[in-house]
């Protein structure tokens, strides 16, 4: 067991809270910078999407998980940050330049969409941002001039000052430097007054704006942050791809986006990196089981939709705080080794309340 | 006169809408939760009619009732497991159920061998006959959808005005708590909703199946419900219908007279301007939230 004690409020506000927390971390970034040379290139691959994923997985958190707005057409985003980076890159552009671009512009896009926010919640609110998504994808269609429509867009190899960014192994660094400054950024953030703000309007609208927090600007500005980090992973994804197309950025890709956050666990940072893992590694997952499977069951088209709704729909049930909610208790259990108490996660009987009348 | 056909086509279709809106708004009224699952419990119930029909040889007055028992079953099945363990949990988890839902239905639907993945037609009696009326073509099929929902929307609207299992769920939606201290069994009622909305779901799959044919991503027409159901706003069932046929009668004008692809996203620019101008939609009560 560790107890800390705090002797200044620095050392309450500090990102690493003990020696633990900075050697674990420490070691995780030594491993991740030490897999560019050591891994193959195809799990390499599958790194960088996890590390790409997991950048749209924050910007989701923040939202979902922070402010507690949830959006169902995040794909929307990715799909503005791939497209603007795509042509800009096409034209030349130095990829720092492109990709200030893709944020800013996802951003602005972002703050559109927020808008019918500050007056709908709930479920209005993902149904606006469903709508929106679908939009996003028929525009990008449609608009053959700029995106090439539904044949797609083939991109060119990141430009950065001169320095072609083209092998596996590099490109996988740039996204490992954008993932932990975007990890640093949230979390700087999230211990901010900005950042407390989020928290609490996510816990009760009424008393956040009681206690003078500017509903309206809050909400804007946690879309737009939210869509600028969806931005930023969609230029990353489609340098990745090499190739984009207006169905790659549909519902299905907003509500695998979503399905991240939840499994991973709302409302923790380290949520939306476990879900971005638990997202890249399940198809690898199933595949490897199929061959276990009797044939009927294991080459049958639906086994993945099964596969994915089942864990869903067991999150939900028994473990609502997700992959990160499962280590904590584990944690927990060995922090306390002896004196663990089973009842301690137990969930407490709520009723539902109404949102129409209160 | 192509004025009048493309209403009358774009009814039939709204209509198809405003039947899944109806779930929706059942499941809404009833436990202020939105199933997304709603499209894919259609599916299924029109698979089912299928089955009856197709492969278990039922006459058609047969295969209805039958496949709308069998998907009341399903519903109530559904409910029990996976919804009731979770009862009272924010809306945000159930509907990432109903998510869930959605997949795996449609992934066992797909996994059934030699059937799943293929497209079916419903062989309805009433398939193929137009009634021709002063250079005005009616199809069948779309007259039997127009009057069938009329029909299935004013008996559940009755149900929730004037009978005490239809007021009870009212009430329970409002605040279950107190619902429970005036006596009323709200799980039991849940399990009642969750059935009812499947029923409706198996009466729109087996109008549908006739002009869209069965295959088992059917269900992702439930997406263009949901514009329906908050046109008419989320908690009004006639509102539903009628969001369905506002969403259809555009959608099928969008499709004749504006540019190609407009018709795909119409349904979304109404919601959005819906949700600016009137948020409660058209029929939906508008209750301020006070502390």
């Amino acid at each position: 067991m560790r107890f800390i004690f705090k002797t200044s409020y620095d050392q309450d506000i500090d990102l690493a809270k003990h020696g633990g927390h900075r050697f674990w971390y420490g070691l995780l970034v030594v491993l991740l910078v030490a897999a560019t040379w050591t891994v193959p290139e195809y799990w390499l691959s599958q790194l960088t999407f996890i590390l790409i994923y997991g950048i749209a997985g924050l910007g989701l958190m923040l939202l979902a998980g922070y402010t507690g707005l949830f959006s169902l057409g995040h794909a929307a985003f990715l799909g503005v940050g791939a497209y603007t980076e795509g042509v800009l890159a096409a034209q030349g552009w130095p990829f720092p330049l492109s990709l200030a671009c893709a944020m800013g512009l996802s951003a602005a896009v972002g703050v559109v969409v927020g808008l019918p926010a500050l007056r709908v919640k709930g479920i209005y609110l993902g149904i606006a941002t469903l709508a929106f998504g679908f939009i996003v994808e028929e525009g990008l269609a449609r608009w053959e001039s700029v995106t090439g429509g539904n044949a797609g867009f083939h991109l060119k190899a990141i430009d950065l000052f001169g320095w072609k960014v083209a092998s596996a192994e590099s490109f996988y660094l740039l996204c490992l430097v954008l993932a932990v400054a975007a990890t640093l950024a949230m979390l700087n953030l999230l211990r901010s007054p900005t950042g407390r703000a989020f928290v609490a309007i996510r816990d009760s609208e009424i008393s956040a704006q009681s206690m003078g927090i500017h509903l309206a600007r809050t909400k804007s500005l946690s879309f737009a942050l939210s869509a600028a980090l969806a931005g930023m992973a969609g230029a990353l994804y489609a340098h990745k791809l090499n190739f984009i197309s207006p169905d790659q950025f549909n519902i299905l890709q907003s509500i695998d986006l979503l399905l991240m956050v939840v499994i991973g666990g709302l409302g923790s940072v380290h949520g939306a990196f476990l879900g971005a893992a638990f997202l890249i590694a399940m198809p690898q997952l199933i595949s490897l089981g199929k061959d276990w499977l009797p044939p009927a069951i294991g080459q049958a088209a639906g086994l993945q939709g099964v596969v994915y709704g089942s864990v869903l729909i067991a999150f939900v049930m028994f473990e609502p705080m997700g992959l990160y909610g499962r280590w904590l208790k584990i944690r927990t259990w060995l922090q306390l080794m002896p004196f663990y108490r089973k009842g301690m996660f137990k969930r407490q009987k709520s009723f539902q309340k109404s949102d129409r009348l209160k | 006169m192509q004025l009048v056909q493309l209403l009358v086509s774009g009814a039939a279709q709204g209509c198809i809408y405003g039947l899944i809106a109806l779930g929706f708004v059942l499941i809404y009224k009833a436990t202020e939760t939105v199933s997304f699952a709603q499209g894919d419990l259609m599916m299924v119930g029109a698979f089912i009619g299928l089955a009856c029909m197709a492969f278990a040889g039922f006459p058609f007055w047969l295969a209805v009732p039958a496949s709308i028992v069998a998907m009341a079953a399903v519903g109530f099945g559904v409910e029990r497991i996976v919804i009731r363990p979770i009862l009272g949990e924010p809306a945000f988890s159930i509907v990432m159920l109903t998510i869930g839902i959605g997949y795996v239905s449609r992934g066992l639907i797909t996994m059934i061998p030699g059937i799943g993945t293929k497209t079916h037609a419903l062989p309805v009696p009433y398939k193929d006959i137009a009634f021709h009326l002063g250079g005005l073509v009616l199809a069948a099929e779309q007259l039997v959808i127009i009057g069938v929902t009329a029909a299935l929307c004013a008996v559940l609207y009755a149900m929730f005005r004037y009978t005490r299992a239809g007021i009870a769920m009212q009430a329970a939606s409002q605040n279950q708590l107190a619902a429970y201290y005036m006596g009323i069994p709200v799980k039991r009622l849940n399990a009642m909703v969750w059935a009812l909305a499947a029923m409706v779901a198996a009466v729109a799959g087996l109008l549908l199946a006739p002009i869209t044919f069965v295959h088992a991503n059917m269900g992702l027409i439930g997406l263009k419900a949901f514009p329906a159901a908050v046109v008419g706003g989320f908690g009004s069932l006639p509102g539903a219908i009628v969001g369905g046929l506002v969403i259809g009668i555009v959608e099928s004008l969008a499709g004749f007279y504006l540019p190609e692809g407009v018709k795909d996203i119409a349904a979304y620019v109404v919601v959005l301007v819906m949700l600016m101008v009137r948020p409660n939609g058209l029929f939906g009560e508008s209750l301020r939230k006070k502390v």
